[in-house]
This record gives C-alpha cells, structure tokens and sequence, in this order.
C-alpha cells in the first residue's frame, strides 16, 4: 500500500512540476489522437448516414462487416498498417512507419468503424419525420440530412466521443506503427507500457492519471453539450 | 373565388400502388389559386398518399404533376416543393427554439438571413404566438406546437399549403381557432390552402371546392353545395 501511495505522491509532483517527458507523451498523444478521430468522423459520420438513410446492393453485408470491425484488435491493425508503410511494403515509400502520421492512420481505421456504426444507430432510433419534415419546408436531400444528423446531434457526439475514447487508450497501434520513440511517438500509454516495465511506477502512474483526467474532461464536455438546448 | 387562369397545381393520371388490395386512381385534378379545397373521405381513402403526391414527398407510378402549367421533372422538383408547405397529421418540431423551427425554411431557400426575425416575428404574430421565439419547441403544448408548425411554413409564404387532418389531434377550441386562420391566410395571401378531414361539415364551411375520395378514388367533386355524400 505504501508502495502505491508513494509513487501516487511522486506522481503528482511529476505532474505539477511540469516534467518535461510526461508531457510530451500527453501532447503526442492528445494530436494523434485528434487529428485520427478528426479524419474517422470526417469518413464515418457520413458513411454511418449513408447506411441508415439509403439502399444500396449489399447494404446488410456492409452493416454487419461493419458491426465485426467494431472488435477489430489493436494489434490487427498494426499489423496490416505495418505491412502497407513498411520499406517492403506498397507504400513503404512515403517513409511514414515510426512517425505519428502512420499512427494516425492506423488509429483512424480503429476509430472509423465505431463511429460509423454509432451515427447509424442513433439515425436508425430518430424520430422518422424528421427527413418528411425538412422536405415539406423545402429542403434539398442535401438540407434534409444536414438536419436529420443536427437533431441526433447528442447521438453523433456520442459516436465521436467513443471513437476518440478508443484510440486515446489504445497501445498497439501507437507501439506497432509509432515505434514508442521518445519525444516524437511516444504517446501516453505507449510510455505508461514502457516506464511501467522499466520499473518506473510513478511516471507511468502520473501519466495514468492524466489519461484519466482527459477522459473525465472529454466526458464532460459531452455532458454539458446534452445539458444545452437551442 | 374562383378564376380562369392556370390551375396552380394540376395532376393527370395518377396512379400507385400502396398493396395489393389497395391503389390510388386520379385521372385528373386541378387546384386554382387562392381557392380552398377539403379532401374528404373515411380512413384509408388515399387522402394523405394523394397530399404527399401533390407535394412531391411521394412519386406516383404513373401519371404527370404540372405546377403552374409546367410538368414537374426529377430536375426541378425540389425547386417546385419550395412553393409548396405543408403540415403533417403529427408534425415534428425540430429540438431547438420556435426561432429556429420557423426560419428553417427560409434556411432551406437562402433567403437573406437578416431578414428571417422580422419574418419569423410575423409568422408567428399571425398565429398568435407573439413572442414565443425564443422557447424550445419540443416544451410546447400540442395545440401551441401545432401553430408553430403552421407559422413554419407561412414563413416562407408557399403558394400552395396542405395541411394533412388539422383538426385531428385538437379541441373544439383550438379547431375554431385554426378555422379562423386558415380563412385568413387564404384572404390576406390569396394562398390555395388543400386540406383534409373526415368532417364534412367542416368542408363545407372552409372550402370553396371539396374533393371527396372513397378507395382510392375521387368519388365526387365540386363546390361545397354540390357534394352531398362520399
């Protein structure tokens, strides 16, 4: 117990002392995975209203692949990014593998399924006049869906808050793809694996805590959003 | 009230499919400007499959639409549906202020967007709701939520307005209420007003022509003198 206690003080003082590494991983961290939940939305949102609104040949396959990739494994995903960036592979060329832009890319592809699949949900759950609605005050179908994804706006939110919640907390991609390079990809929990292991509790602790806070603090920020009306 | 020019809405040879036992069966019908018309019938007469027709939400598996002469095509229907409003037998307010759900369709039809509070200011006042503009919409009371929806569209002022059973969901009250506006709307903006109901004695008393259907058919039409039964 004193142990934990000990490391939970040293961890503290780490954070409010402003070490410079801790923050560093907190800074990778946070623009990766930002910048990978931006690009999932960017692609998910509308491919999640597409799957709701339209019909299209193979429309059930498409939702139940995409209900699959919703347990896609860290390390899966590493691994075929892996082999698409690396030297040997299709892309090797572009140099992207140990760079935050390969785990970007391979956090986006995590991201992207769980964000479609909840943009889906909540369209299927909205009311069905809302679509009939826009059209008989004129809408184009363009206008139409615009504000049938403003009404399950909270659902959408929801969709994007968990797929960055997914990505923040991974460690494969970010190891596989980023390689855990100090001060360039090492991101919070590839730093919590590593200090962990290296013995160093109450750094990885400290980041702990701080991955904790960004959780509390995004959570948060979603409570207040559905508290607000207008 | 009655003129001799271009019908503003004509329909020829409509024909749909909705099941097996049942079709809608217009060979023609005409709606001239600033005339009000009752679509009379019992439950399952086709009146609602024949309003979402005539406001382009629904395409007919046969037969033309002509808005003030012109054919409706895939090409300018969404341009055609903004002279038209209508208001559904369970309208849908948009989870945000009376504001917002009244300019939507000014919105919708980028009209300049510093004049939508001084028109959505009017729509309301000629629905008696001065000032509610800045309430949320889904905390109104039914027969208030009902004369948003109506102010909704008058905002945009359509030259043709369908109003889908009006007086299904309200009291005594409020339908006298709603009969007094309807009038006025028609006199103040010559608007041709479709509505329709299971009341004949109601049709009597707003419409200038009443259209009775039974089966997916018209059964009889004329001034309201005229008809006697459906």
């Amino acid at each position: 117990m004193n142990f934990i206690l000990e490391s939970l003080r040293t961890a503290i003082s780490l954070i409010l002392a402003f070490d410079k590494e801790v923050y560093q991983a907190v800074w990778t961290s946070l623009y990766v995975s930002v910048a990978s939940t931006i690009i999932a939305s960017a692609i998910g949102i509308p491919s999640g209203l597409l799957l709701s609104a339209r019909e299209f040949p193979f429309k059930r396959l498409a939702i139940v692949l995409l209900n699959t990739l919703m347990a896609l494994p860290t390390v899966v995903v590493g691994l075929v990014v892996y082999g698409i960036i690396s030297r040997q592979g299709p892309l090797g060329e572009l140099g992207l593998l140990f760079s935050p832009a390969a785990i970007v890319i391979g956090q986006s592809i995590l991201a992207l399924p769980i964000i479609a699949n909840y943009t889906l949900s909540s369209i299927k759950g909205a009311d069905s006049r809302i679509l009939p609605t826009a059209m008989t005050l004129g809408a184009s179908p363009t206008q139409g869906y615009l504000i049938l994804l403003s009404e399950v706006r909270f659902g959408i939110m929801a969709a994007v808050i968990a797929g960055f919640g997914r990505v923040v907390a991974e460690v494969g991609v970010a190891m596989m793809l980023g390689g855990n390079i100090r001060g360039y990809t090492r991101t919070m929990t590839t730093a919590i694996a590593l200090e962990t292991s290296k013995g160093e509790f109450a750094f990885g602790m400290a980041l702990g805590i701080i991955l904790m806070t960004v959780a509390l603090a995004v959570n948060l920020l979603l409570n207040d959003f559905q508290e607000r009306r207008g | 009230m009655t003129s001799m020019e271009t019908p503003v809405l004509k329909i020829e040879g409509i024909k749909k499919r909705l099941s097996n036992e049942f079709s809608l069966d217009v060979p023609y019908l005409e709606f001239k400007e600033g005339n009000i018309y009752g679509l009379i019938g019992p439950n399952g007469a086709g009146k609602s499959t024949l309003l979402k027709i005539l406001n382009l939400l629904e395409a007919p598996d046969e037969g033309e639409i002509f808005f003030n002469g012109s054919p409706v095509t895939p090409s300018n229907l969404v341009e055609t549906r903004k002279n038209m409003g209508m208001v559904m037998e369970n309208p849908y307010l948009f989870h945000t202020t009376v504001f917002k759900n009244v300019a939507a369709g000014l919105k919708f039809r980028s009209t300049d967007k510093g004049s939508w509070e001084a028109t959505a200011k009017e729509a309301l006042g000629l629905v008696g709701l001065d000032g509610f503009e800045s309430r949320y919409a889904p905390d109104l009371s039914r027969g208030e939520s009902q004369r948003v929806t109506i102010a909704r569209v008058l905002a945009f002022k359509p030259k043709i307005l369908f109003l889908d059973e009006p007086f299904s969901n309200i009291d005594r009250k409020h339908a006298l209420i709603l009969e007094e506006l309807i009038k006025k709307i028609n006199r103040e903006s010559a608007t041709t007003i479709v509505f329709t109901t299971h009341n004949l004695i109601q049709a009597t008393l707003l419409s200038d022509q009443i259209v009775a259907m039974r089966e997916g058919r018209i059964s009889e039409r004329g001034a309201d003198t005229e008809t006697h039964i459906y």
